[in-house]
Order: C-alpha cells, then sequence, then structure tokens
C-alpha cells in the first residue's frame, strides 16, 4: 500500500489528469480572478516601477516613483499619516463594536434578535445612505447638529464641520464607525449561534463565574474561526477609507485633513492619469493591507490560550 | 483551559427559592450586567438607526421643513410631493429614464448571477476533490479578500482596455464573476455537506457535473442565495464611472448621483433617491437574513 503511494507521488501530470474535471470545473473562474485579480496585483507592482499615461509605452524609471512619494510628495506622508491614525482607530473599535454587539444580541431570540441585527447591519449595505451626514453636518444652522447644539446652547455660532481641519478627521472616524458593521459583524452574530451549549455548562462547573470570564475562556476560542475572518474584513475596510471623505470632507479637503492613501491615490489615477505613480501608491496600500493582515492572523490564533 | 477554582454550581446553601430564581436565569448573567450592556446597545442602537430615520422623514417633508431652523427630525406635514418631483426628474433626463434600469438590471443581473454559477462550479472541487494545486488556489483566493479593489483599480482598467470591453457592460460584468469573497463563502458552506451523500450518487453511476446539479445545488441553497445578496450589494452601488462613457450605457445609481449633485434646488428629490437607493439592498437582506446567518457560521478562517 505505502509502496503504491511513494510510486505514485512523483507523477503529478498523472494525478492531474485523472482529475481533469476538476480542473474543467474551476477553470472558468480562475481564468476570470487569474485576470482581474492575480495578474493587476503583479502588473500594478510593475507599473509601479514605470513611467506610465496611458497614452504611451511605459518607461522604465526604477525606482523613482517610491522615492518621490516617501521624499518629496508632503501630501502623501499627510495622507500616509491619516490612514494609519484612521485604520489604527477604526479597525480595532470596529471589530470590538462587532464582536461585543453580536455578542450582547446573541442573548435574544426570534423577531427581536432579527430585528436588532437588521438595525446595526443596516448602514453598511444601504449604498450611499451615509450622504445624510452632509445633511447633519451641514455648516449653518440648518444642519441637523448645528440646529441641535445651537437650539440648547452648546455652540453660538454654527461650525463649518467639513470646512474646519481640526473635526474632519474625528467626524470621518464617526461616519465610518456608523457604516463598519458589515460582513464580519454578520459572520460574529452566526459563529455565536453556533457555539455548543454544553461547553458554557461545563465552563460554569469549571469555576467560570461570570459572563466576561465566559466570553474569553469559552465563547472567544470556540469562534477563532470567526475571529479571524471578520479582522480580515475590518482591518483591510479600514485601510481602504474614501468614499466617505470624498463625498463628506471634498477633494481635496480643507488642509488635505481628510486625504487618506485611497483618496490620493484616486487624485493620481482617475484625475491626473500619471499611472505609474498612483501604482506606486496602490503597492504602498496592498503591502499595508496585507501585512497587517497577516499579523493580526498570528496573533489572534492565541486568543484565549 | 481554565484553572478550575472548584466552585459548584449548586452549593449547599441555596435555599429553593434561590434555586428556582437562578434556574430562570441564564447562566453567568448577572442583572446589574444585562442592565448595563442593554442600554448600552440600546444607546448606539440609536446612534445607528438615527441616520436612517432621517433619511426616510426628510424624503416626506415639503420643502418648507426640510429647510427650517431649528431643524426637526420627523416630519409634521407628510407628504409624497418629493416623489413625484423625483418622477418628474427622471422623465427629462438625457436618455430616457427606464433605460437607466434597464442597464442596472442587466448589469447586477448578470455580475450576480454569473458570479453565483462560475464560483459555486469552482467552490466544489476546491471543497470536495483532492488534485494538485488545489491548497495554493485557495490560498491566493484568501489571499485577495485581504485587500480592496483600489489596488487593482489601474491595472484592471488597462485589461479591460486591451480586451476591447471598455464602454460596454462586460467591463463591470466579467471581474465581478471572479471575485474572492463569494468563492471564500461558498467553498466553506460546500465542505460541510457530508461526503457519504456525495458517493452514494457516484455509486448511482452520477459524474461530477450531475453531482454537481443534483446533490450540491439543492444543498447550499443558502450559499448561493448569500452570494447572490452580497453580489448584489456590491453591484448596486457601482456607477461605472470608470468603465462607462455612452449614457445609454450607465446605471441607475449614476442617474440618481447626478439628480443629487443638484444640490439645494433638489434636496426634496435627494431625499426621495437615497430613501429608493438604500431601501432596496436593506429589503433584500430582510427577507434572506435568515439564509445569510446560515452561510456565516462556515464563514471562519481554519489555520
Amino acid at each position: 500500500m505505502t509502496k503504491q503511494k511513494d510510486l505514485q507521488k512523483p507523477f503529478v501530470g498523472t494525478l492531474m489528469a485523472k482529475n481533469r474535471i476538476s480542473y474543467i470545473m474551476i477553470a472558468p473562474y480562475f481564468l476570470l480572478f487569474t485576470l482581474f485579480t492575480i495578474l493587476p496585483v503583479i502588473a500594478s507592482m510593475f507599473i509601479s516601477l514605470t513611467y506610465f499615461n496611458m497614452l504611451e509605452a511605459p518607461q522604465w524609471i526604477g525606482w523613482s516613483n517610491y522615492l518621490k512619494l516617501l521624499l518629496e510628495d508632503d501630501i502623501f506622508v499627510l495622507a500616509l499619516k491619516n490612514t494609519l491614525i484612521f485604520a489604527v482607530i477604526t479597525g480595532p473599535i470596529s471589530y470590538i463594536l462587532c464582536l461585543l454587539f453580536a455578542w450582547i444580541i446573541n442573548e435574544f431570540k426570534g423577531k427581536l434578535r432579527a430585528f436588532l441585527t437588521l438595525i446595526f447591519y443596516a448602514p453598511s449595505i444601504s449604498g450611499q445612505a451615509y450622504l445624510i451626514w452632509n445633511i447633519i453636518l451641514t455648516g449653518d444652522r440648518y444642519g441637523y447638529l448645528n440646529g441641535f447644539l445651537l437650539q440648547y446652547d452648546f455652540i453660538q455660532e454654527p461650525i463649518l464641520w467639513m470646512r474646519t481641519a481640526q473635526y474632519i478627521m474625528p467626524v470621518l472616524i464617526v461616519v465610518q464607525l456608523w457604516l463598519s458593521l458589515g460582513t464580519g459583524f454578520l459572520a460574529f452574530i452566526a459563529g455565536l449561534q453556533t457555539i455548543d451549549k454544553s461547553l458554557y455548562e461545563a465552563a460554569a462547573i469549571d469555576g467560570i463565574k461570570n459572563r466576561w470570564q465566559e466570553l474569553w475562556f469559552v465563547t472567544l476560542p470556540a469562534m477563532r474561526p470567526q475571529l479571524m475572518f471578520g479582522a480580515v474584513m475590518q482591518i483591510t475596510g479600514a485601510f481602504a477609507v474614501a468614499d466617505i471623505s470624498l463625498q463628506l470632507a471634498g477633494n481635496p479637503s480643507v488642509g488635505y485633513a481628510g486625504a487618506t492613501i485611497v483618496t490620493h491615490l484616486s487624485d493620481y489615477g482617475g484625475v491626473r492619469f500619471e499611472m505609474g505613480y498612483a501604482s506606486a501608491i496602490a503597492t504602498v496600500l496592498f503591502i499595508m493591507m496585507v501585512g497587517t493582515n497577516r499579523l493580526v492572523q498570528r496573533f489572534l490564533r492565541r486568543v484565549g490560550e | 483551559m481554565v484553572k478550575s477554582k472548584a466552585r459548584p454550581v449548586f452549593s449547599e446553601k441555596e435555599t429553593l427559592r434561590e434555586r428556582l430564581f437562578r434556574r430562570k436565569r441564564k447562566l453567568n448573567r448577572s442583572r446589574a450586567g444585562n442592565v448595563m450592556l442593554f442600554l448600552f446597545m440600546g444607546l448606539c442602537g440609536v446612534f445607528m438607526v438615527m441616520p436612517l430615520v432621517m433619511i426616510i422623514n426628510n424624503s416626506l417633508k415639503p420643502l418648507d421643513e426640510i429647510f427650517q431652523f431649528p431643524p426637526a427630525i420627523f416630519v409634521r406635514n407628510p407628504t409624497f410631493e418629493n416623489f413625484s418631483d423625483l418622477f418628474i426628474l427622471m422623465s427629462d433626463s438625457w436618455v430616457p429614464f427606464s433605460r437607466y434600469i434597464f442597464n442596472t438590471v442587466i448589469i447586477t443581473g448578470c455580475g450576480t448571477v454569473g458570479h453565483v454559477i462560475v464560483a459555486s462550479f469552482a467552490a466544489y472541487p476546491l471543497a470536495k476533490h483532492k488534485f494538485p494545486g488545489k491548497k495554493l488556489l485557495f490560498t491566493l483566493v484568501i489571499f485577495s479578500i485581504m485587500f480592496t479593489y483600489q489596488v487593482t483599480m489601474i491595472p484592471n482598467y488597462v485589461i479591460v482596455s486591451y480586451l476591447h470591453i471598455n464602454n460596454t457592460y462586460w467591463a463591470l460584468i466579467l471581474p465581478a464573476w471572479g471575485y474572492g469573497l463569494g468563492l471564500y463563502l461558498m467553498k466553506q458552506f460546500m465542505e460541510q455537506i457530508p461526503d457519504s451523500l456525495i458517493e452514494s450518487a457516484r455509486m448511482d453511476g452520477a459524474g461530477e457535473i450531475r453531482v454537481f446539479w443534483k446533490i450540491i445545488m439543492p444543498n447550499v441553497k443558502p450559499a448561493w442565495l448569500t452570494l447572490a445578496i452580497f453580489q448584489f450589494q456590491t453591484m448596486w452601488s457601482n456607477t461605472g464611472y470608470l468603465f462607462l462613457r455612452n449614457e445609454e450605457l450607465k446605471p441607475l445609481q449614476y442617474a440618481m448621483q447626478q439628480i443629487t449633485a443638484g444640490g439645494a434646488a433638489r434636496a426634496g428629490a435627494s431625499a426621495a433617491v437615497a430613501l429608493v437607493l438604500a431601501a432596496i439592498p436593506i429589503t433584500f437582506f430582510l427577507i434572506c437574513q435568515s439564509s445569510i446567518l446560515e452561510t456565516m457560521t462556515t464563514s471562519g478562517m481554519k489555520d
């Protein structure tokens, strides 16, 4: 038996021929996946080392896009700083909120539970509904927030929320958090449902005294796969923030206070057509997203140990 | 797991009354904790739902209520003026408004159905067959959900141009078929189908394609509904501004954005737009919630 296995092992070709049907079935998907995901990642890295404006053939210029990016482009450095602040705050907070709300919702049953899930999940799927924040944050006294603050004498003059550099970042963070209970949140709710109830009883006998201990020692380890999936969703989302900045703070925003890597990317890629430079920005973004994800995955494997 | 400080669940000192009372409550749940957490969640729930309430109310407000000080969240004299304004604006758009709706139906429809079929086809061998390269391919898919589409936006544009599908529906539809998240969720869900089910079908002489259609697909109905909903949400909010230049190819979302861009003069109509754009994906989610949650139970990442 083992001998037979050893003999078969080297012939990958035979194995592939035997599994012809498998390859036929995955072919359409992986053709498209390669064309629109794998190839672009590689191409992006290549284009980032060239000067490319879509009209002429790309010209090889080596590392100079990256040097310009890191040494000369003040706005990029600002955008990088903003994105990092943004990701460091909204990433973990949104992750914890997803988990916390999912955990509390798990105490409910039936219709109420479905209703609560809907309320928390709805903002993330209602497309451009976040534009309502434009009305909430209108700079004159007709804005909901100014109106409210003026009415109760918290402020004397209406505040130009989205035209004052110091308010842009905090406001964008709040809006992003409002939007951030997405796929990861659903994964947590679903994950909590599947945990074996007898684990809790066993843990109580083992001396778990309150819900927090139960959460840390029983619940979290039992839903570790979902925790890892949710982390990917939240991290990736936290780095990619751009649309809310463009729509609420404008482009360019006052003092570039709302500039992020992706707004900078769409500025160079979509407006100036400096594709080489934009690709360098995209590559930096790619490394940040994937790097952070890998790091957090490694950390999450240790939850509850 | 836990260093046990032996503490019996029911101590001998407990009276019968305490015991009955404990039965009613769940394990390890103090009343104070419940109150605190539910209160916290209630407050956050109000914060989450408030903007949506504002959208609904705004769309029903007559113009003088939209511009009033102090601004009121709730409408006093509800009217459907804004929706009729929206219809008037729609009727004198550049191309007939039905064209935008048609475009959206084609783009989201093909993008969604195609993705579900193509991704399910690929997910079955990845979940249930053994073949060289399987692990690598799935690792690549997991890798792909770790970054967003902006990373690949520029090469995608170049590739779409090179394939000569720029400025056609295909520019939006084909890339959508190859999205990573759908395949990931589908593969994870298919893995839980018992092998014995597939084996017995093979015993009966069914080929792999037949097994796929007759055994796998009916059993993963929650998963394909979920893929459809997620894909619909992505496609629905796509304005296609990068790829579509001809006005008669642009989707509804684009047309709606143009109405919203009208500013204060169209505040009423754009409130109605916001409601329409938000209501459709929310409704779809509402209908399919239980299927989606069922799919997400298998969404976890194993090492």
